[in-house]
């Protein structure tokens, strides 16, 4: 199967006019839920970090600190990613599921395409692009978040905030948290591609399929993310 | 021509073809009737390799398709048109696209060339002016011409249809009827609709096969198949009290 889908494409110009298409899909209109979900939650582990640090004494700018590393390490590439998965996912299973029991990917396979690499390498390829940038827009929204949180609360000022997330910087976390995106873009557009291409029977059986792909990538993606934080970090 | 030869599929436990042999002439329209249920359409997806054969061969002009492998398969693929039962138009492509698709992908042309091409194809359907429409802004008639529009789209060697009347009144069935038989004599194709549809029997069926029970029960003419003493025939042609009927007057005529 991976040496159907990886196979040299019989026009270079439609792959890539294909993930041009498929960046819009899946990235582009992805923009605005990754936004709005990194916003609330970035403020809401600032706001949670505030309420549990009372003691004297830790330093008021671990607030900053702890936002920071929640959000880099984990939040932004793994629980965006299981949002997307959610999203993207049963977009993916139920457009190429569809198109399966319509006879679409057949009348594919008739003309002599590669169904499965007309249809699911450009998303592939477009998800591994696009996840990396969407998931450092959320690092920087969380962060606006809790900062905005913790302004509209007046728990703690912005110099002491940003000494936080400055505090202890790893270059590093950001290229974890890419490398984990990248990995999980893969995961999920093939987990939901699979559950898609293979479907058989009728709409309801799309939209089981769909469920379960977006269930299967959830797991994977936890699997994935501890295999890969022992790897990365240890 | 295309040449089967003992065909068997079975799907688990249930053998749907049993050791199916025949020819597909060139230029003729071929019919594959049956009712229901009797292997059909899964003859036809085993000729075009959407099932692959349990045992038998599938003939395209002396090349054997059913020993290919997937690239070999690829460019006699190329030479088949496919109208599928629900048209199987690409939702997300209009319908210049969707008749142009196998243009853009296999051929060298210009979209200049294409788009005349796609329109010459689609004046051939009747459908002149329709390009910039999506499928679901089609009624069934439509898709299904724009379907076969996209499979005359590379000028094939082969055209299979699939049930091309199901779903049709009986004036845009007879349309669609007469653009195959049209097309298949313009072409030269080797034509191949699976039907249970009688009418299109009457109409276009210059060489019939009747599948019945997974084997290939009889073969012939349109003209035969009226008169055929064969029971299991008869009980599909005249299976409604009106066609028994016109059975009971050719009888009485004959005597």
């Amino acid at each position: 199967m991976l040496k159907i889908l990886f196979a040299i494409p019989a026009k270079w110009r439609i792959l890539w006019r294909r993930i041009v298409s498929e960046l819009e899909i899946i990235g582009i209109s992805s923009l605005f839920i990754v936004g709005l979900m990194s916003l609330f939650m970035g403020g809401v582990i600032a706001l949670n970090t505030a309420y549990q640090l009372t003691t004297p004494l830790l330093p008021d700018y671990t607030v900053g600190y702890i936002t920071q590393q929640s959000t880099f390490l984990e939040f932004s590439p793994t629980v965006m990613s299981l949002i997307l998965a959610g999203k993207v996912g049963s977009n993916i299973a139920s457009e190429i599921g569809t198109m399966r029991v319509t006879e679409q990917i057949d009348a594919l396979e008739i003309m002599g395409v590669n169904s499965l690499n007309y249809l699911v390498l450009p998303k592939i390829i477009a998800a591994m692009l696009f996840f990396p940038i969407l998931i450092i827009c959320s690092m920087v929204l969380s962060l606006i978040g809790g900062w905005l949180a913790l302004q509209v609360s007046g728990l703690i000022n912005t110099e002491v905030y940003v000494l936080g997330i400055r505090s202890f910087f790893d270059p590093f976390h950001i290229a974890y948290a890419l490398i984990k995106s990248v990995c999980f873009a893969f995961l999920i557009v093939s987990v939901s591609s699979y559950y898609g291409y293979y479907v058989r029977g009728g709409s309801l059986d799309v939209g089981k399929a769909s469920t379960q792909a977006i269930v299967t990538s959830s797991v994977v993606i936890l699997m994935a993310n501890f295999i890969l934080t022992k790897l990365l970090l240890f | 021509m295309i040449e089967v030869h003992n065909i068997n599929k079975s799907f688990g436990d249930l053998q749907v073809l049993h050791d199916i042999s025949t020819t597909f002439e060139k230029g003729k329209v071929n019919l594959i009737i049956g009712q229901s249920g009797q292997g059909k359409s899964v003859l036809a997806k085993c000729m075009v390799g959407l099932h692959e054969v349990d045992s038998g061969n599938v003939i395209y002009e002396g090349r054997d398709f059913t020993a290919m492998n997937r690239n070999q398969r690829s460019q006699i693929r190329q030479q088949i048109g496919m109208l599928f039962q629900g048209a199987a138009l690409f939702d997300s492509l209009n319908v210049e696209e969707n008749v142009g698709f196998p243009l853009s992908m296999f051929s060298n042309k210009s979209s200049l060339e294409i788009k005349k091409r796609v329109d010459f194809c689609l004046e051939r359907v009747n459908l002149s002016g329709k390009n910039s429409l999506l499928p679901s802004e089609c009624s069934g008639g439509m898709q299904k011409r724009i379907g076969i529009a996209r499979a005359i789209s590379m000028n094939p060697k082969y055209l299979f249809c699939d049930e091309p009347n199901s779903g049709l009144d009986p004036k845009t069935a007879i349309l669609i009827d007469g653009l195959i038989q049209d097309i298949t004599k313009e072409y030269d194709m080797t034509t191949v609709v699976i039907t249970h549809d009688m009418n299109s029997v009457i109409e276009i069926g210059e060489n019939v096969i009747f599948i019945y029970d997974g084997k290939k029960w009889w073969q012939g003419d349109k003209k035969s198949i009226i008169t055929t003493d064969n029971p299991e025939i008869s009980n599909f042609v005249y299976a409604s009290e009106f066609m028994k009927e016109i059975r009971q007057n050719i009888q009485n005529t004959r005597s």
